[in-house]
């Protein structure tokens, strides 16, 4: 295990931390308008994902997508700027909380139509491998999306075209509010009908950063070699509700606690410590996270509101919205 | 070159002369490569350009619309073809709330050029779930472009700029033209999105029709011809962009309207057009204006159930003899 890339990967997945709590204050401030969705407790699947993944591969995320956004290279100021409805955002301010992208470094969209972007996903790996770039693409989505039409026929088309693309989900136990166990077939919602599309699927700690990365690191392979595509289940936990309207006090108290005490960032320092990292080494990586965060608070409340006129551009290719002559 | 063509034999080479001049158009669909699609309208397309440009894709729509999206998003150009538009509500997701919105909502970070085909329309007795004329479902939508010939020459010249849009475009191809015939497409042929045809000119009333609804026109204005009365024809052509300048202009010399369309009166473009005339246009008129679209009602099976429910010449004529003695 390389310390280097392990400390970087805690860091990455502190910032993303911080910036969802930077988020949550916002919000209760009055500053972030609309909803949020939180990915407190998700950051290894997106950062140890990111780690096994080419910098000119794909991702496609959901609506639940600040963690993948951050993984894939926005950076936190534009991430709140957008949230907090500025002209620095992502976007433009266009998209909000649901839709970060950031097309340039291949994370092409965040979706709020619960599994819409699995065929598109299979589009992108079709359209690299048409161009044989080499390229693969992933989707991350949650467990609520495994009964979703779209999903199976994204995970056909992709078997029978045999596409370099990663499904990867994140079961939280929860699909919004309801138990996905209590609304689902089969015990493991997206690994379990794996079989019934020929393909691979599999399970992973999805709060161990390490076990991400290797286990997306072998998939992505496979999938670069011609051999298809995988679906893999990232157990894991949110640790505040669906969205910013949700206490979350369904949940019994018994399973928070267990789910707190295997906190990706406990995980991710108990590893560094074995790895014998010093204690003020990740102290320093933890308090260097937070000053990118306050930062970045301070820079997005600063940021201009944007123009109104923006309103009416880009919904077509040459800036415009003209739908008549 | 054949003296004539037949629409549905336009429609493949419209696809054929762009995948020629770029290796980026791909297609995929049900059935349309060695099956040579269900209409024929992609006949020669598998031989010609072969299994990685040609794709047989499971009975899937969501699956099309929404790979065709990623595709186009990561440097292709995939034309998608939905069996029958009635289908389109099997992926509605993606014509409502994916392709049209993904570059305003990332603040025009993603380009999605790709191209939606479609057999539309009614008038084959294929009943209330293969026979709707449905290109009001797209219009409701901003940022779709919705394009709809009525020739074969005009199936190419829009395939041509549909494809090389680099917006996404929804192409109606009309069930019921599918045998008809007219002049080939010259070479380099293309027809500009948003540009309406005069395809008959007249001084008493002008009709704007759609697909389908232009040959009916033309019919009904050669009937009112024998009675005196002058009809001009405007084929709209596209829906998005809306060429409302030349209905402006033709409105202007006949000062009076009647919109053919096939879709249902509720909610169809007609309604549109006449909202913007009663606008902008207000002054140009000497009688009140008339929309001959189909009834709210399923489409009927049975030929007569049918014919009662779509327009028909007969319906235009009386609609234009109304409005002339107004």
């Amino acid at each position: 295990m390389d310390t280097a890339e392990l400390l970087a990967m805690y860091e990455q997945m502190v910032l993303i931390r911080r910036t969802e709590k930077a988020a949550h204050d916002l919000f209760l401030q009055g500053l972030v308008k609309g909803t949020t969705h939180l990915a407190a407790g998700h950051e290894a699947i997106a950062v140890g994902a990111s780690a096994a993944l080419r910098a000119d591969d794909y991702v496609f995320a959901t609506y639940r997508g600040h963690h993948h956004a951050l993984a894939r290279g926005a950076g936190p100021e534009e991430c709140l700027a957008e949230l907090m409805s500025r002209a620095t955002g992502l976007c433009g301010a266009k998209g909000g909380s649901m839709h970060l992208t950031k097309a340039a470094t291949g994370m092409l969209g965040s979706y709020a139509i619960v599994g819409a972007h699995l065929p598109m996903a299979a589009g992108a790996a079709w359209s690299a491998r048409l161009r044989g770039t080499g390229q693969i693409a992933v989707a991350f989505f949650g467990d609520g999306a495994t009964n979703i039409g779209a999903f199976h026929e994204a995970l056909n088309l992709a078997a029978v075209w045999k596409l370099p693309v990663l499904f990867i989900c994140e079961n939280n136990l929860y699909m919004e509010y309801t138990p996905i166990a209590d609304v689902t077939a089969v015990a493991r919602p997206a690994a379990d009908r794996a079989p019934a599309y020929g393909i691979p699927g599999e399970s992973v700690d999805g709060n161990d950063v390490v076990a991400v990365r290797d286990t997306v690191a072998r998939l992505a392979q496979r999938a670069r070699a011609g051999d298809g595509p995988a679906l893999l289940e990232a157990a894991t936990y949110r640790h505040f509700g669906h969205s910013r309207s949700d206490p979350a006090a369904y949940r019994p108290a018994e399973e928070v606690e267990r789910w707190l005490k295997h906190d990706p960032l406990d995980i991710a320092r108990g590893r560094l410590t074995e790895l014998g990292v010093p204690a003020e080494t990740v102290t320093a990586a933890d308090e260097r996270a937070r000053e990118a965060v306050r930062q970045a608070v301070d820079a997005a409340k600063n940021a201009p509101a944007p123009e109104p006129g923006a309103a009416l551009t880009d919904v077509w290719a040459d800036g415009g919205a003209a739908w008549r002559t | 070159m054949a003296d004539v063509i037949t629409y549905r034999e336009a429609v493949a080479e419209g696809i054929a002369r762009e995948m020629r001049r770029d290796a980026a158009v791909v297609c995929l669909g049900e059935d349309i490569g060695a099956a040579g699609g269900v209409f024929k309208t992609t006949a020669g397309l598998i031989e010609e350009f072969g299994p990685e440009r040609v794709w047989d894709t499971p009975i899937s729509e969501q699956a099309i619309v929404g790979a065709a999206m990623g595709a186009a998003m990561t440097g292709m150009r995939p034309v998608a073809e939905i069996m029958f538009s009635d289908f389109l509500a099997c992926c509605w997701d993606y014509l409502a709330n994916e392709i049209p919105k993904v570059r305003y909502m990332t603040g025009g970070q993603v380009t999605v050029p790709l191209v939606v085909r479609t057999a539309n329309g009614g008038g084959l007795g294929f009943g209330a779930q293969h026979s709707q004329a449905t290109e009001n479902w797209a219009l409701t939508v901003p940022g779709l472009k919705i394009a709809a010939p009525a020739t074969p020459a005009d199936v190419v010249g829009l395939m041509a700029a549909a494809i090389r849009s680099d917006d996404p475009v929804v192409f109606f191809e009309h069930k019921g033209l599918l045998a008809s015939k007219g002049a080939p497409a010259p070479p380099d042929h293309v027809v500009e999105l948003g540009r309406a045809a005069v395809v008959r000119e007249g001084a008493d009333v002008t009709l704007v029709a759609l697909a389908a609804m232009v040959p009916l026109a033309l019919r009904a204005a050669a009937l009112l011809a024998e009675e005196g009365v002058e009809a001009e024809v405007v084929d709209l052509r596209c829906l998005v962009p809306l060429d409302m300048r030349t209905v402006l202009a033709s409105l202007a010399r006949t000062s009076r309207l009647v919109t053919v369309e096939e879709n249902p009166y509720q909610g169809g473009w007609g309604a549109t057009v006449v909202s913007v005339v009663a606008d902008e246009g207000f002054g140009l008129l000497d009688a009140p204006v008339r929309r001959v679209a189909g009834e709210c009602v399923p489409l009927p099976f049975a030929d007569a159930l049918e014919e009662r429910v779509i327009p028909t010449v007969d319906k235009v004529v009386a609609a234009v003899r109304d409005l002339t003695a107004y």
